[in-house]
């Protein structure tokens, strides 16, 4: 195994956790990748909050419906029991605690469970689709992310430095390099890669990561 | 009761300068494109309307549509969750120009405030954006220890919507994910301007399929193949075309 995981792995690891019959929205980008590694014999039900509960696999290309589109804009396809449904039913799904999941990306989490993943800084044209709503209502808010950015700083971080998304509102991170929870204001580390030490964890995290209990070893297949 | 009207042009006739129009549609899908591209025939024709203040999800992609309207210079405001697309070009020069005003809205929260409108609710509290910049000067208000941002309603002059069937009296079905913003949007316009790929008799949808009430809608008018935006870029196209 390389020294962490790819994107692809990251998505596998974080469809390890959705128990069959789950109402989940995934973010556009990496999180749509979470779809492809459901565990054989569970069956998650995915909302797309352009108003679609249940839809599957994008279609051959030249096949697109372009009113059967994902929040990604994407062409997918039906399945067996797909249900439609206006933009305010749709938000009333997240915001009201219906959906059991919604896996996100990040630019920066911090211990106390703030996210900011829609704005890089006041340069450019904003955008915020559904994220803010997004983070409130499900009963897990995952997000998954590469543990550092591009240039090696911490993504887990003490406070945010980035406009925010939502305030206290991750519950887990999956990371290139570990499995987080966010518990009372604080990274509680689950599992992280065999080959790395703790400390040397530590030293790519922007805040103290707690041991409670033990830490497993992050296992994922080659993908 | 017959609320049909026979051409596109009739029906766009009465938006004048300085309306606040909302525009149905999730990107493409839903996007009532053939009533949009009759609005710039008319200001084409006659400089009229300008001055519009939009309400959509997004801010047109390419050349068409809404991103037409924006590129012949007849919007002053956009409200919005996110003015980015495959090609947003025509939004980002114009917005970083200062020449259109841009209100950033949370998804849910513009959905819920184009519902708050057509229902009658002047305002209500939502999660969403509440510590973020998005709710800098609104009124925050705890309930059962959770904090939550005041939004207020969004109504609007005219509303331009998408359709699958529709009948005469304003009963209106939807196809697929094409549904989004526009059964909300028909519900807080004054006008609401529906574009149906078929008009049918009363009757011919059954009433436990109707989506959007006859009620929420006063002209209907038939585009019977209508284009899709995704269609139209692929083919790189621009509204209206230009002469080589």
């Amino acid at each position: 195994m390389s020294t962490k995981l790819s994107a692809t792995q990251i998505a596998w690891r974080a469809a390890q956790e959705i128990s069959d019959g789950a109402y989940v929205n995934l973010g556009i980008g990496l999180p749509e990748m979470v779809a492809r590694f459901q565990p054989p014999g569970r069956q998650a039900i995915f909302h797309t909050e352009n108003g679609i509960l249940g839809f599957g696999e994008a279609p051959p290309a030249g096949e697109e419906d372009w009113d059967l589109i994902n929040a990604g804009k994407k062409a997918v396809t039906l399945l067996p029991g797909t249900a439609f449904f206006h933009h305010a039913d749709s938000f009333a799904m997240v915001r009201g605690g219906h959906l059991d999941m919604a896996i996100l990306g990040a630019f920066e989490v911090a211990e106390n469970g703030d996210l900011a993943n829609w704005s890089t800084g006041p340069k450019g044209v904003p955008a915020v689709g559904g994220a803010l709503d997004l983070v409130h209502g499900a009963k897990q808010v995952v997000v998954i992310t590469e543990h550092t950015t591009k240039d090696n700083k911490p993504k887990l971080v003490k406070r945010c430095s980035l406009p925010l998304t939502g305030v206290g509102c991750v519950t887990r991170v999956y990371t290139s390099l570990a499995v987080v929870d966010i518990q009372g204001g604080r990274f509680v580390l689950r599992e992280k890669l065999a080959a790395m030490s703790l400390d040397e964890l530590q030293s790519v995290t922007g805040a103290e990561l707690v041991v409670n209990g033990r830490v497993a070893d992050l296992v994922v297949p080659e993908l | 009761m017959n609320k049909t009207l026979p051409t596109l042009a009739e029906a766009v006739a009465g938006i004048a300068d300085g309306a606040v129009v909302m525009i149905g549609g999730f990107g493409g899908s839903g996007a009532p494109i053939e009533l949009v591209h009759a609005l710039i025939d008319r200001f084409l024709k006659t400089g009229q309307p300008k001055n519009l203040t939009i309400v959509n999800n997004n801010a047109g992609n390419g050349h068409v549509g809404l991103a037409a309207m924006i590129e012949h210079g007849m919007v002053a405001k956009l409200i919005c969750s996110f003015p980015r697309s495959a090609d947003p070009r025509v939004f980002t020069e114009r917005y970083l120009a200062g020449q259109i005003e841009l209100e950033l809205v949370p998804q849910g929260t513009l959905a819920e405030r184009i519902r708050a409108g057509g229902a009658g609710i002047p305002a209500f509290y939502t999660p969403a954006g509440f510590g973020t910049a998005l709710a800098e000067g609104k009124p925050v208000e705890e309930f059962d220890g959770r904090s939550y941002v005041r939004e207020r309603w969004l109504k609007a002059d005219f509303a331009l919507v998408k359709a699958h069937l529709g009948d005469t009296l304003g009963n209106l079905t939807f196809n697929k994910a094409a549904r989004n913003f526009n059964p909300l949007m028909c519900m807080a316009a004054t006008t609401t301007i529906v574009q149906v790929s078929q008009i049918v008799k009363p009757g011919a949808i059954d009433p436990e399929h109707v989506v959007t009430p006859g009620i929420f809608v006063q002209a209907v008018v038939e585009v019977a193949n209508p284009a899709q935006e995704e269609d139209l870029n692929r083919a790189n196209a621009h509204f209206p075309e230009v002469a080589a």
